[in-house]
Order: structure tokens, then sequence, then C-alpha cells
């Protein structure tokens, strides 16, 4: 795989037929995002090419893809694309694997980020068929900014794209499950207040988004704006990462009877 | 003593012979031989064991015969237990062993407290898992019958005026010592087919080491009352030093052969395994492929086909380690809300995303509360306009909430006539009825969200 300059034609021959628009700019007119897709099924990266890879249609432009970890680590150095589409399942160590590998190129810190900050940062999107809480969360605390499942459509992926590309925290409603899962009430005390527990907005807003609820409508619902949102997500996305509660996952993963 | 009706000459099977003879581990006393013949002869295990007792007054043939079938007859195994690849044959009739009864069976249930059960991996056929009291209970009588079994020998013995009589005692108590090591080996190997992990590892040092105690013991004994007492530290040290250089010249050996049967028993775990995937993935996805193919040009049938494949593979992958096939009947409130989400999701070919925090055991409120789901459900599936339905449902202290949310049009429950009883009947009145309480309303960007609250009946 060549990564760099090379000019994507949209690759209508795959059988999918993807007509024109079928991921009609969910973004901004005029705005860019370079992606690299990482999956080890050839199948599925023609198929994602097919559907946000216009890049007159969507803003979208796919400058690299890779089928394993060696090659994910070295596209990704070369192109130093603006968001990685990552799978959790790889050969060679998973999408955890790259993540690590990867990890100096991430914009320094986790701090929900400005647009402004982290020119040439490469952010990632994990992507996955897997139900298994261990896998979602465990590529979250390595680093990626969000977690869709491979169900999702065209547009929605676009629109995830472009959200992680801005930085801001992108979650499905399994992952907020998850999430709510993990951090429930438990008798063990907290060791660091700010990390291991959830505001009550937080709550609120991880809630919605379980219940199937877009930003836009979660911000409708709560009265706040969209951005106040982004920031909530963005802020459990961190408390994720870097709270030292290893049980975390185990939380999540057990079922957690009442 | 009646005089046993069992040949008493070697009834070993010929090989023309299909039926084969096994030891059976349910209801026996020691190892099993006196079931396995009894059940191989066609007789009553009374009369077997009646013959071993009195051969075993006849200077000790009985023990010698009943050693020799025990480690020449291989164990076999429960009648109905599931038939696995290295299974040798199947146990003759082995019906006519009859249950055991009343005090009988408080015998056994103190046996296996005692010696520990044959560990079959699956629970007694007759469900007579003894319970620790119950078998208290039932001591007595079998510490009456040792004393009884005790009392006769030495009878016999003071009766036949045998010279052997100071031996008898070390002979017996090492004999015991060799039956419980004996057993013990038996166990483990049986533990070791059935179950990876031997649980009871405490319980089956305790009876190794008792067992070569009462070995150690008889042995001195024998030594003390033959007089050769004495000598026996030098024999111990010449003993010593031939056992130490045949360990050192044998023992790579012996090393080698257990790392490769520790091995080759990892690779038939692997290979099992990989069997029940292909297996699973043989069943149902090709199966599924199969019928997606034939259908092509359906292509509402091919997504249902496809979403009930797909949640049948992920529930078989994704399910808890340990945890057994789903049951019939889910008993916790996630399973039985993703059950009836499937349900829908089929017949309705509307995909439906579940997601489940917190989880808590069924109860007929919470029942109510799921069949007013499934109300809610199957109209956003109906009505929705085919977008995909979401459902969320949050265990929080005694507390449950369920919502079921939809993309479509949205319905104005006010301009619904009253006599249409779907959504008031159904879902609002059902879990008044109930006790608790259901909200519909418009969600905020379209569509229509169903709020289900329910107070669990549990505390």
């Amino acid at each position: 795989m060549t990564g760099g300059e090379e000019q994507i034609e949209a690759t209508g021959a795959a059988g999918g037929g993807a007509q024109d628009g079928t991921a009609e700019a969910a973004a901004g007119p005029g705005r860019r995002a370079r992606v690299v897709l990482v999956d080890d099924h050839r199948m599925f990266r023609t198929g994602v090419r097919a559907e946000i890879g216009q890049t007159s249609a969507t803003g979208v432009d796919v400058v690299g893809e890779a089928a394993d970890v060696e090659e994910a680590v070295a596209v990704v150095t070369a192109t130093r694309p603006d968001v990685v589409l990552l799978d959790v399942h790889l050969p060679g160590g998973g999408g955890v694997e790259v993540l690590r590998r990867c990890a100096p190129l991430m914009p320094g810190g986790t701090a929900p980020a400005s647009s402004a900050e982290g020119a040439g940062a490469v952010r990632f999107l994990a992507l996955s068929v897997s139900d298994a809480a261990e896998d979602v969360i465990g590529v979250i605390r390595g680093g990626a900014r969000g977690y869709v499942t491979k169900t999702i459509t065209g547009v929605d992926l676009v629109d995830a794209i472009f959200r992680v590309a801005d930085g801001d925290a992108v979650f499905s409603p399994r992952l907020a499950g998850f999430v709510l899962d993990a951090f429930a009430a438990t008798d063990t005390p907290p060791v660091d207040e700010d990390l291991d527990r959830l505001t009550t907005r937080e709550r609120e807003v991880l809630r919605l988004i379980a219940r199937g609820y877009a930003y836009k409508e979660i911000a409708k619902q709560l009265f706040i704006s969209v951005k106040t949102v982004e920031s909530h997500v963005s802020a459990v996305l961190r408390k994720l990462q870097l709270s030292n509660r290893h049980e975390l996952t185990r939380w999540a993963t057990a079922r957690r009877l009442v | 003593m009646a005089a046993a009706d069992v040949p008493s000459e070697n009834p070993e099977p010929t090989p023309a012979r299909v039926r084969k003879l096994y030891r059976i581990p349910e209801g026996r006393m020691i190892s099993g031989v006196a079931n396995g013949l009894a059940a191989h002869l066609g007789v009553p295990v009374f009369w077997v064991r009646a013959a071993f007792v009195v051969l075993l007054l006849g200077n000790g043939l009985g023990a010698l015969l009943y050693a020799a079938f025990w480690f020449a007859v291989p164990m076999g195994l429960r009648a109905d237990s599931p038939p696995t690849t290295w299974q040798y044959g199947s146990i003759g009739p082995y019906s006519l062993v009859k249950e055991p009864q009343g005090w009988r069976r408080g015998l056994r249930a103190v046996q296996q407290t005692l010696q520990g059960e044959p560990l079959t991996g699956a629970a007694p056929a007759d469900g007579s898992r003894p319970r620790p009291a119950d078998a208290e209970a039932h001591r007595g009588p079998l510490l009456a019958l040792i004393a009884l079994v005790a009392g006769v020998l030495v009878l016999f013995n003071t009766l036949t005026r045998q010279s052997s009589s100071p031996y008898i005692w070390p002979f017996l108590v090492a004999g015991l010592g060799v039956a419980v090591v004996w057993r013990q080996a038996d166990d483990a190997r049986w533990a070791r087919w059935f179950s990876l992990g031997d649980s009871r590892r405490s319980s089956a040092v305790a009876r190794l080491s008792a067992g070569v105690a009462l070995v150690v013991a008889g042995v001195v004994g024998f030594l003390i009352v033959s007089g050769s007492f004495d000598d026996f530290a030098k024999v111990a040290q010449a003993v010593l030093a031939v056992l130490a250089g045949v360990l050192l010249l044998a023992g790579p050996y012996l090393l080698r052969m257990w790392q490769d049967l520790s091995t080759e028993r990892r690779e038939r775990i692997r290979a099992q395994e990989r069997a029940e995937v292909a297996a699973h993935i043989h069943d149902s996805v090709l199966h599924t492929l199969t019928l997606i193919l034939r259908n092509a040009d359906d292509p509402k049938e091919v997504s249902r086909l496809a979403r009930a494949q797909e949640r049948d593979l992920r529930q078989w992958l994704y399910r808890p380690t340990g945890a057994d096939e789903p049951a019939d009947t889910p008993d916790t409130l996630a399973e039985s809300l993703r059950r009836v989400a499937a349900e829908v999701e089929d017949a309705h070919g509307i995909p439906v995303e579940v997601v489940c925090v917190g989880d808590c055991p069924m109860d007929e409120k919470l029942a109510a509360q799921l069949q007013a789901a499934r109300e809610a459900l199957v109209n956003a599936a109906k009505y929705g306009g085919g977008e995909p339905v979401s459902v969320y449902a949050e265990v929080e202290g005694n507390t449950v909430w369920v919502f079921v949310r939809d993309r479509g049009p949205g319905f104005d429950l006010a301009a619904v006539p009253e006599d249409r009883m779907g959504v008031r009947g159904s879902i609002i009145g059902r879990m008044q009825r109930h006790g608790g309480h259901a909200r519909v309303r418009p969600a905020p960007a379209g569509g229509t969200e169903v709020e289900l609250e329910m107070e669990r009946a549990s505390g």
C-alpha cells in the first residue's frame, strides 16, 4: 500500500454500487479530512472506501489502507492523516498495539482539544464488530477518541470522522452503556475523586446516548448547547482513559446483578 | 452366610462377546467391581458382595480376587453421561443395577462423605446428592457394619486357629491403606477426565496421606510382628539408595513422559474446542448463508436472515466465559429483554439495538414491564418508518427503567380514538395495574419514546 498523495477514484465497480451522495456532505462545504483505513478484511475496506471515499461529496480523503499492525504503523507514520479508522481485532497485536506504537503521533495530552491545536496530530476512531466490553474499553483506554460499530451508516461515519478530527469524542450507544456500567456506584472508594466518578450531568448525557439520541437531540432535551454536550462527552472520555481504577473493564464486563 | 451362586472361576468375558466388563462407579462400596460384575452377570449386587466377603474369609482369596479385578477392569461410564470421544463402549445391561434404597442409599452417602464421591461431572441421575447432615445421620450404620465385619473376621480367625493370626491386623491395615490410595487414584483419573480443574485438591491430599500412613503402619506392624524390625533401618537404607539410583536413571524419561502426556491432553482440549466452533459455524452459519443465497432476490428476507444469524453468532461468541448455553427461559432482565427484542426484530424486520446497564433477576412485576416493552417495540417496528429502534434498560437500586425509542413520524396520544386499546391498554394500563408508570412522548427530533418505570417486587 502506498501512502502519500495518491489520487483516490470512486470505486463504483465494487458491486455495491456507491451512488453519488451515499454520504452527502455531513460536514460543511470545503472541509477536508484525510483518513487511513486499518482493517484486516479487504472487503470491508473496499466497502468503506466506496461509501465515504468520494472526496468531492463527503470531504473525506482516504490516503492509505493497512491490513495489520506493522503496516498500519508504517502507513500512519508516513501519511500523518487526520483520522485513522481502526479495527479492534488485527493480526499482530490488535488495535491496542497500533495505538501504543502510534502514541507519539497523537495530540499531546487528552484535554478537549480545540481544532487549532495539534496540527498534524493523528486521532483514532475505533470501528469494530465486537461486543466485548474489554475490547471496546481497551481501545478507548489505549487512546482512541471514539468507538462505533461497523453497522454504522455512511452518513453517520462521515459525521463521526469530522467530530473526531475536531477533537471531540464519539460514543456509540453500546459504549455509553459499558461506561455507565463501569462507573456504576460501587462500594470501593474512588482513588481520585475527579477521575473515578461521573458527574450527574455526564451521566444524563451518557444515558441519552445509550437511549439512541444524537448530540443535537441531547442538547435539545437538556436545554444546553451541542458544544456543551460535546465537552461532557470529552470529559467522560478523559476519565475513561485516565482513571486508575483497573476494575473498570471488569465491572463493564461482569453482569452487574443489582 | 449364604453360599454364593456366583461362579468363582474367572468370569472374564471372552473377546467374542460384545458385553464388556466395566467397573461401575455409581453406588459403589469401594471401587465398583462388585457393581460391574453384578451388572455383567445379571445378578443382584448383594450376592456378588456376599461372595467376595465369604471368599475374603477363606484365606483372603476374596481380597486378592477383588484387587485383581480392581487393577485390571477399567472404570466404566455413567450410562446417562454424554458420550465422549474416548469412550470405549457402553456398559452392558446397566439397568439391572437397582438404585439403592433406604439405608443402602444412606450408606452410600456416608461413603461419599468419607471417601469422596465418584466424580462424575454430572449430578447423579436420581438427584440424590447427599447433604452432609444427611450423611451424618447414617454414619452409625456404617460404623456398625465395619465393626461387624471386623468382629466376624476375628471370630473366624479364633475359630480356625490359624497360625497367621498375629499377621492379620498388619495385613488388614495395609490392605485398607492400599484400597484408599487406589480408590483415590481412580477418582483422580475420573476427575481429570471429566473436569480439568480439581477443586477438591485438599480432600484428595488428605485421603492420599491417610492411605499412605495406613500402608506404612501396616508394614511396620508386619515387621514388628515378624520380629525383623531391627534390620529394618539397614534394609531401608539399601532400598532408599536403590530408589535414588533408579530415579536418577529413569527421572528424565519419566519427566518427558509426563510432559508428553500433558501436551497431548492440552492438544486434545484444543481440538475439542475447535470442533465445537466448527460445528457451530457448520450448523448455523453455513445454513443461513445457503438460505440467503436461495433468497437473494428478496432483500427483506435476506436482511432478516443475516440479522438473526449475526445475533445468534454474537450471543455465542460473547457469552460470558463459563456461562452455559442460554436457557429456554431467561431469568434475568437483560437476557429477557434481548430475547424479546430479537423476536420483534425477526417478526418485523426492523433492527433493534438493545443496551442494558445493570441487571437483575426477573419477577412478576418486571414480567409485566417486559410485556409492555414488547408492545412498545412492536408499535415502534410497525409505525417507526422502518428506522432502527433503540431500547435502553437500566436497573438502579429497586427501580427498573426501560426506554423504547423510534425515529418515525411520531404520534399524538390524545388524537388516538378512545376505543383503540393498543397503547392505552397494553402499555400504560398494564404498567399502572402493576404499580409502575408509562409515559409516551414525542422525542426531541422526531419519533416517539416510551418510558416504562417499575419498582421491583423483591427488594
